[in-house]
């Protein structure tokens, strides 16, 4: 049962074994895998509200606008791990979103945040896998992020295509004000510089197939990621920094992708395409499969399990809810030697720290900050890998004092925004029992 | 400065005529059985390498920056067609003895100009591929020993830098004196010590090791070496930190800092101005940190990066916009000085994409040969630090 409840929760609070041996394991799972039927407006009333952004075109109120919008959604995404009861929804968010990591400190990447991970990610955890990587390839942040957004067949005429869509871009986010402009930047000035034409770019396309599907030994060449990124060309962002087809910067040659060939003259569903090839792919059934096992079982997930949870994958056309529920009763989930097994990410960390005290957070700033110091700012990872889960990426020498320190600063106390409650007594014991080699563990 | 530069020629000239008094034979021999240390220091934002090593002999350099150029008569000439800005005259003596290498026309194979793109492929160091996991200075700690001590790759930064990011054991600090558990620490040392659990125990016992070699090494305040000043604000101070651990023998090999501010679209400046500014920040800390490790230097690289140049012209708005090419600095002991990398001229026809310096040197060339020539990794165990690359140019900064 605390096994159930270390993986498929943030960790457990004080009763939470008896709540769910109460309502019956196979219920609770079925709620977990059915977030819409949980009652969760507690949690909801709790979180920060968003800012609305400057109006003007002042650069560094953006900037400034811009990071503290990255603190308010990392308190939110705090909050909602420690006190949601759709926990299995959250903790898949944070899977979700590391696979399609994108990272806030890339020029404008930060403005769709809000809406990346309330409309793209989270609702789409329990949702087809087709149907979140095509809410994923459309977002804001990923064509943003991955320069999507700016890929262009190559004979485009810049006049006619992005030159001008830049200025709009640039215009547009009524609620953002005029924002920063992207690198790489192309000054009015330079005749050079507008000769030059920006063509393909290559970045979605390759971490498409090698990130978010396939996966790195998926079996696809360069010349795939060519043609899968010319697929997409013209997959931008309006001026209101929703997701947009520009014909006119689509490449509407024939492309050959993992072997189906996309035929000439096509648009939008040339992208649409692509994506039901690589979705459907046993590829990338066997990896989302692997990552899930990895994250719920073990770092080294038994090739049995990934095995079953491709199988249902393909089965079921993708069902994420299913692949979960396969993973998460099968008997290598139960087994006694994944337990304790996985060692947790700074994040689980905290958010259990303060589901097992207690202790109630009217301020999650002071943990954004832990964060920082633990190595995992939220949206704040470089690579499109996001953050790993497994153990070699997170134990260090530097990092288990950092835990040890955070757990003193916890159980003293003395953390702002932070209450525990009247039961905790022994301060000392309590940092003992949060920095202790076993609490690093679920 | 000169207790270093009588070290380096002095001593080395002396031993080698056979008549070395008995002190410089046991200073030479304690020399080389230290540990060779590389200290890695990122520009962030992209340093305008033009006006950072000026090259003032080349006529399209002044028309194209009509009011950002450095007047020719306003340079540190190094050798009579390249010359430093002003700012950074601290580190002509340097340049003097030969410790200061240059590799102009430096940078990545990959055309991004992406600061988040173009640092991301510097510190892992595979350009072009973001799918590595580690970054360069770890994999060199990697494959040079088993040696599970976290003092040998530190970082004086507040989160571990990319370039450091990996297996090896590693610390990312603020200062030497931050570094250390603010509670039961003890009860700790003993809750881990005793635990079952290996893979934390060993870690939990790496950092309370560290921490006690860094109490007992450096557990005084740190005094620089006599004379020795360093700038004022966290890129000095870190520096010093640097100082401090290399002389205090924890076992350090890698060191990593930053300085950012580096991305001066709009009035950049000239002989002063902000990159005037930020020139001399960085070369008096450069210049300090030289002359405070002293002979130590003898044993060390210092390297400096920055993740692309800028473009040759500026632009409308007395900056300049992402470019291509930059320079690169190589201080040490045991450097051969000069400026190195074939120039490929400023003149249309030789830039990359018709605006920017073209790269004649791939920057893990640079690496590549400090890793092996100077921190002795073989050249097998090279394809590990940096896979996929094979070296395409001698850039020739560590004398053989």
């Amino acid at each position: 049962m605390t096994h159930l409840l270390n993986r498929l929760t943030f960790g457990p609070r004080a009763g939470d074994v008896e709540r769910i041996r109460a309502t019956g394991i196979d219920k609770w799972l079925d709620d977990q895998l059915h977030p819409g039927r949980i009652d969760d407006h507690v949690a909801e009333a709790m979180l920060p509200q968003l800012e609305t952004a400057p109006g003007g075109s002042d650069q560094k109120e953006l900037r400034q606008f811009a990071r503290r919008q990255v603190v308010t959604l990392a308190s939110e995404k705090l909050l909602r791990a420690m006190y949601s009861e759709r926990q299995l929804q959250e903790v898949l968010v944070d899977f979700w979103f590391n696979h399609f990591n994108v990272y806030a400190g890339k020029g404008r990447t930060s403005m769709f945040l809000p809406d990346y991970e309330h409309d793209v990610i989270r609702p789409h955890v329990f949702d087809r896998f087709r149907d979140l990587l095509e809410a994923d390839a459309k977002s804001g942040a990923m064509l943003f992020y991955l320069d999507n957004w700016m890929s262009t067949a190559a004979d485009t005429n810049q006049d006619a295509g992005l030159g001008i869509r830049d200025s709009r871009v640039r215009r547009r986010f009524g609620r953002f004000g005029r924002i920063p402009n992207p690198a790489p930047r192309i000054p009015a000035t330079r005749p050079a510089a507008k000769k030059r034409a920006r063509g393909v770019n290559e970045n979605y396309g390759r971490e498409l197939l090698e990130l978010h599907t396939l996966g790195v030994d998926g079996g696809y060449t360069q010349q795939d990621v060519i043609n899968v990124a010319r697929a997409f060309t013209g997959w931008t962002i309006d001026r209101d920094g929703n997701f947009r087809f520009v014909a006119a910067l689509h490449d509407t040659g024939e492309k050959t992708v993992l072997g189906h060939k996309i035929k000439a003259g096509g648009g939008i569903e040339d992208g649409e395409q692509v994506l039901d090839i690589v979705a459907s792919h046993p590829a990338t059934a066997r990896h989302i499969a692997f990552e899930l096992a990895q994250r719920l079982v073990s770092d080294e997930p038994p090739k049995a399990l990934v095995d079953r949870a491709a199988k249902r994958f393909l089965d079921t056309k993708g069902d994420l809810r299913e692949v979960v529920k396969a993973i998460v009763t099968s008997p290598e989930f139960l087994s006694a030697d994944v337990r304790n097994a996985k060692f947790k990410t700074p994040f689980e960390l905290v958010v259990s720290a303060v589901r097992t005290t207690g202790a109630s957070v009217s301020d999650a700033r002071p943990f954004v900050q832990t964060l920082q110091q633990l190595g995992e700012p939220l949206y704040m990872c470089q690579p499109p890998t996001g953050y790993h889960d497994t153990a070699d990426a997170w134990v260090s020498a530097g990092g288990l004092v950092t835990r040890m320190n955070f757990a003193t600063r916890l159980a003293s106390g003395n953390m702002p925004g932070v209450e525990l409650p009247s039961t905790v007594r022994d301060s000392k014991a309590l940092a003992l029992q949060i920095g202790s080699p076993e609490f690093q563990r679920h | 400065m000169n207790r270093r530069v009588f070290l380096k020629s002095g001593a080395m000239a002396m031993l080698s005529l056979g008549f070395a008094p008995s002190f410089l034979g046991r200073a030479a021999a304690a020399a080389s059985a230290r540990r060779k240390l590389l200290i890695a220091i990122f520009q962030r934002g992209a340093v305008d390498g033009l006006n950072m090593v000026v090259p003032y002999g080349e006529a399209d350099y002044y028309r194209m920056r009509p009011t950002i150029a450095i007047p020719r008569d306003a340079v540190v000439d190094l050798d009579g067609f390249f010359g430093l800005h002003p700012s950074m005259a601290p580190l002509k003596p340097l340049w003097d003895n030969h410790s200061l290498a240059i590799v102009h026309a430096c940078g990545s194979p990959d055309n991004t100009r992406s600061h988040f793109d173009a640092q991301d492929y510097m510190e892992s160091a595979t350009p072009g591929v973001k799918a590595t996991r580690d970054g360069w200075l770890n994999r060199y700690l990697q494959v040079s020993s088993e040696e599970r001590n976290p003092l040998r790759g530190v970082a004086l930064a507040r989160t571990m830098p990319r370039s450091l990011e990996g297996s090896a054991p590693a610390l990312a600090i603020g200062s030497v004196d931050e570094f250390g558990v603010r509670g039961p620490a003890a009860a700790f040392q003993d809750e881990y010590a005793g635990s079952s659990d290996r893979v934390l125990s060993a870690a939990s016992n790496d950092a309370f090791a560290a921490m006690r070699t860094l109490r007992q090494a450096a557990g005084v305040p740190y005094r620089p070496a006599t004379g020795v000043e360093y700038p004022n604000g966290p890129f000095g101070k870190a520096l010093q930190e640097i100082a401090r651990l290399a002389k205090a023998d924890v076992g350090l090999e890698v060191a990593f800092t930053e300085l950012g501010n580096w991305d001066h679209h709009v009035n950049e400046g000239s002989v002063t101005g902000q990159i005037a500014t930020r020139l001399d920040e960085f070369s008096r800390g450069l210049a300090a940190l030289a002359m405070d490790l002293g002979d130590r230097l003898a044993d060390t690289v210092i390297v400096t990066m920055s993740e692309f140049g800028r473009a040759v012209a500026e632009n409308g708005n007395g900056g300049t916009d992402h470019g291509h090419g930059n320079a690169m600095m190589v201080i040490g002991g045991n450097v051969g000085g000069g400026v190195h990398g074939r120039w490929p001229g400023l003149g249309e026809p030789h830039r990359f994409e018709g605006r920017d310096l073209a790269v004649t040197t791939d920057f893990r060339d640079v690496f590549g040969e400090i890793v092996t020539a100077h921190m002795g990794v073989s050249s097998d165990a090279l394809s590990r630090v940096f896979p996929g690359h094979r070296a395409a140019s001698d850039p020739a900064v560590i004398r053989g």
